[in-house]
């Protein structure tokens, strides 16, 4: 057992689909959270295979998407800065911020570095003494154990050059706003398993029953995406509304307790600003008062950074469920994958990128 | 912003706009040399507006000219790549094979290459030796004479320690015109060997990201190998050699320069264990990792045959595989069939794949 | 967000106090921090993001969901479409509901 391959069975996914396909009587629109699930819904084209009762909307888990434009134009004053070694993951380097991105800061003389690891910035901290090392800490509950852990390790090493821009999110904040919203149209939500294998699933039954929705731990491998809609569809077409973990051999209800102590240790909970949604109150975590020798807010002056957002794109709505990609104005027209007005349209999973190619294929003359 | 109210937060779509990518840089960025859109744009846009005449127009791996009655196949390019020695080659390997693959792309044979170095102040010269001695055992082993040469300095903190420029001709046979316009419904899409490790190799020495594997570039030059494919027939359509932005970056471009639906089954291009398994986790898709030792062919269908097996024949296509076929449906596009028997759409990647965590 | 990959503990030990691992994710080995899967021993799975095992990967969960995805079809042939109703109706019998909720 490898635990990729077996999940990819063409054979098994057929057979998901059949059940699927079995078990459907009417429409029904359901969240994937993740980006990552997103991404490999697109990369294996099961959006294609599904019954088109099925409707798979595209949630906001990404942190290329939600990381606020303030704390974009925070990393990118820092990262101009002499002596500073700005370190990330690769994903953050083509976020906007309101006059340019982190290519834009290294192609100007930044010293901007992409990392595999927030260990591998802490790691050039060490061998490079006479630099201030930042490392970028964004991304959701999976990612935050790895950020806590690195904090430590510089305290506990005595590693005084290194520090963290911090901009956590939390998830189940996020899927209560989305429900709330009154033009939601949501029925459903596959869970981002990767999530729950720190988190565990005990935030989620009490979601699942106040907003009457099923909620579905779902992995990422092509059947793995199946097991989860076909859960979701046979709950939905019961008029059931449960938490069911459908990636079990990632995910205990209980979570990873050692990540969890350590997350409590060196986090604490904030209110978040989510890029183009708004501040969601208690959806995020900061450094704890403990080791706010290590934020980079803190120990960089970057209180005055002023931001600018561009008005025009509409993919909240997209994002959500509430337009189709085709209904926006600048579909097509001012937005293109060439020249893309929003994050939906750049990425090849996005959903209006998505959209954008098929409806180009759909409608391609046979020349 | 939303509302935020007793109750807790909404959500408020109409406010809700999403990050503005920054198409229109007005300085240079890594992008513009990661050999996708922005790379495509900057040639087009800038230097072939700026020169204007219709062989560079052609926009082809090496330009096909006429001179004293000879059709020769003329070629360029520069290599900077870090580390200068990574798994399976250097710097100097690069530099030698990427050329000649250039020259091999049209057809041609390499027959001699200049080599152009601008070093570092500092830099070892014992590091130069081992590129210098790289250069002429590459340049043995493709039978291209290195006829001319240069060599420059630049001052400390204004250069990687060695980059180097290589040029090159080579004679194209009687009656080949290979170049990606004519890629045509029907022909078969072959490619010569597993794709990734290069790009992989070239990743795991990499700093921040280093990782321990047995992946070694594949850099190799590929002149004998078109050369028993033009045994076989001399009506190859197109070959390209996979280089920066990787098998999916090629074939989008010949889509794109013959206006023709390329159809890609995903699981019949061979990808190493080794390199799958890296880009696992490193989230990238062998399909945009580089290569410097595999070409991609566009063969009528009556041919492909004879050619695969021609291909298998030799030592640098021993891994040769049929992976799809054009067809006259999207034309433009590049469609691949997944393993689950869905399909997505292939498209050119922006600049460089960076690792990510989403 | 959190793209994690299943790789396999070939190597563990101790670096300046971290339990630290050395992981293959098929051909590719690459150092993982282990302090948050402790006691994951060599020859096991861990999952793996951005350099730490948040997981320990079980095999049985696994098997299980594999086989369940089989019976997917044979239960079909078998049963055809009144199965699939039962199903649908909730008639499933209680241990295989049981089976497939949170554990």
């Amino acid at each position: 057992m490898r635990y990729i391959e077996e999940f990819h069975d063409p054979e098994l996914a057929r057979r998901l689909l059949d059940e699927i396909r079995a078990t459907v009587t009417r429409p029904w629109a359901m969240m994937e959270v993740c980006g990552g699930q997103t991404h490999s819904i697109i990369r294996h084209g099961i959006d294609q295979l599904l019954p088109e009762e099925v409707e798979l909307i595209h949630g906001p888990g990404c942190p290329v998407c939600v990381t606020p434009l303030e704390m974009i134009d925070k990393a990118l004053a820092i990262a101009s800065r002499r002596n500073v070694v700005f370190c990330s993951f690769g994903d953050m380097l083509r976020v906007p911020g309101t006059d340019r991105d982190l290519f834009r800061v290294k192609g100007e003389g930044g010293d901007v570095r992409v990392v595999y690891s927030p260990l591998d910035a802490l790691e050039i901290a060490r061998r490079e003494p006479d630099k201030e090392v930042v490392f970028f800490g964004i991304g959701f509950e999976t990612t935050a154990p790895a950020n806590a852990m690195t904090v430590h390790e510089a305290r506990r090493l005595g590693i005084g050059n290194f520090s963290l821009l911090v901009s956590h999110v939390r998830v189940p904040p996020a899927v209560e706003a989305i429900m709330r919203a009154p033009e939601c149209r949501v029925q459903a939500f596959l869970a981002a398993g990767h999530v729950c294998s720190v988190m565990g699933t005990a935030e989620y039954p009490e979601l699942a029953e106040r907003h009457r929705v099923p909620i579905v731990v779902t992995g990422f491998e092509p059947l793995d995406i199946l097991e989860g809609v076909r859960r979701t569809v046979r709950q939905l077409e019961r008029g059931e509304h449960r938490v069911e973990n459908a990636y079990p051999r990632a995910v205990r209800e209980a979570g990873n307790p050692a990540a969890l102590r350590m997350i409590e240790e060196v986090f604490e909970v904030t209110d978040r600003a989510w890029r183009g949604i708004g501040t969601i109150p208690d959806s995020g975590w900061r450094l704890s008062d403990a080791f706010r020798a290590y934020d980079a807010e803190y120990r960089f002056d970057v209180g005055d950074v002023r931001t600018a957002e561009s008005a025009d794109c509409r993919s909240g709505e997209v994002l959500q469920g509430l337009i189709k990609p085709h209904e926006c104005p600048s579909f097509g027209t001012a937005c293109t994958p060439r020249t893309p007005l929003g994050a939906t349209m750049v990425s090849s999973e996005g959903a209006c990128a998505a959209y954008y190619l098929y409806r180009r294929l759909e409608v391609a003359p046979v020349g | 912003m939303a509302d935020t109210d007793a109750t807790g937060t909404t959500v408020d779509p109409a406010n809700w706009s999403c990050p503005v990518p920054l198409r229109d840089h007005p300085v240079i960025v890594m992008g513009h040399g990661g050999g996708g859109a922005l790379s495509g744009e900057l040639t087009e846009h800038l230097f072939a507006a700026a020169y204007g005449n219709e062989t560079l127009a052609a926009l082809t791996d090496s330009a096909a000219v006429e001179l004293g009655g000879a059709r020769l196949a003329f070629s360029t390019d520069s290599y900077v790549v870090r580390p200068l020695f990574f798994p399976g080659g250097s710097i100097g390997d690069l530099a030698v094979n990427g050329t000649v693959n250039d020259l091999a792309m049209s057809g041609a044979r390499a027959a001699y290459l200049s080599t152009a170095f601008i070093l570092e102040e500092g830099v070892g010269l014992d590091v130069v030796g081992r590129v210098a001695r790289a250069v002429g055992a590459a340049a043995c082993a493709a039978g291209v004479t290195v006829a001319t040469g240069d060599t420059k300095v630049v001052e400390a903190g204004h250069g990687d320690g060695v980059y180097v420029n290589t040029s090159g001709i080579g004679l194209i046979p009687q009656g080949v015109d290979i170049r990606p316009q004519r890629a045509a419904p029907g022909d078969v899409v072959i490619v010569s060997g597993p794709v990734g490790a290069h790009g992989v190799a070239v990743l795991s020495v990499r700093e921040g990201l280093e990782f321990g594997s047995d992946v070694v570039s594949d850099t190799a030059p590929l002149g004998g190998l078109v050369a028993a494919m033009l045994e076989v027939t001399k009506d190859v359509h197109v070959l390209r050699d996979p280089t920066r932005g990787g098998l999916a970056t090629s074939l989008c471009e010949i889509a794109a320069a013959s206006g023709t639906g390329v159809v890609l089954t995903e699981s019949a291009v061979p990808v190493p264990d080794s390199v799958a398994a890296a880009c696992g986790f490193l989230g990238l898709d062998p399909l945009y990792v580089a290569n410097e030792g595999r070409l991609v062919a566009f063969v009528p269908p009556e041919h492909a045959d004879a050619v695969l097996a021609a291909m298998r024949a030799h030592p640098q296509g021993a891994g040769a595989a049929v992976i799809g076929t054009c067809v006259a449906e999207h034309p433009g596009m590049v469609v691949a069939r997944t393993g689950l028997g869905g399909t997505r759409v292939v498209d050119l990647p922006l600049g460089e794949q960076l690792p990510r965590i989403c | 967000m959190c793209l994690a990959v299943p790789g396999r503990v070939v190597g563990i030990e101790d670096r300046d106090g971290t339990r630290m691992a050395r992981v293959d994710f098929g051909g590719v080995v690459k150092d993982v921090c282990l302090a948050y899967v402790p006691d994951a021993e060599v020859g096991e799975y861990v999952i793996v993001h951005v350099g730490f095992a948040l997981q320990r990967l079980d095999e049985e969960s696994a098997r299980a969901s594999l086989e369940l995805f089989e019976q997917l079809g044979l239960l079909e042939e078998e049963f055809g479409d009144a199965w699939a109703r039962a199903e649908v109706e909730g008639a499933v019998p209680e241990q295989a509901t049981e089976q497939e909720g949170v554990r």
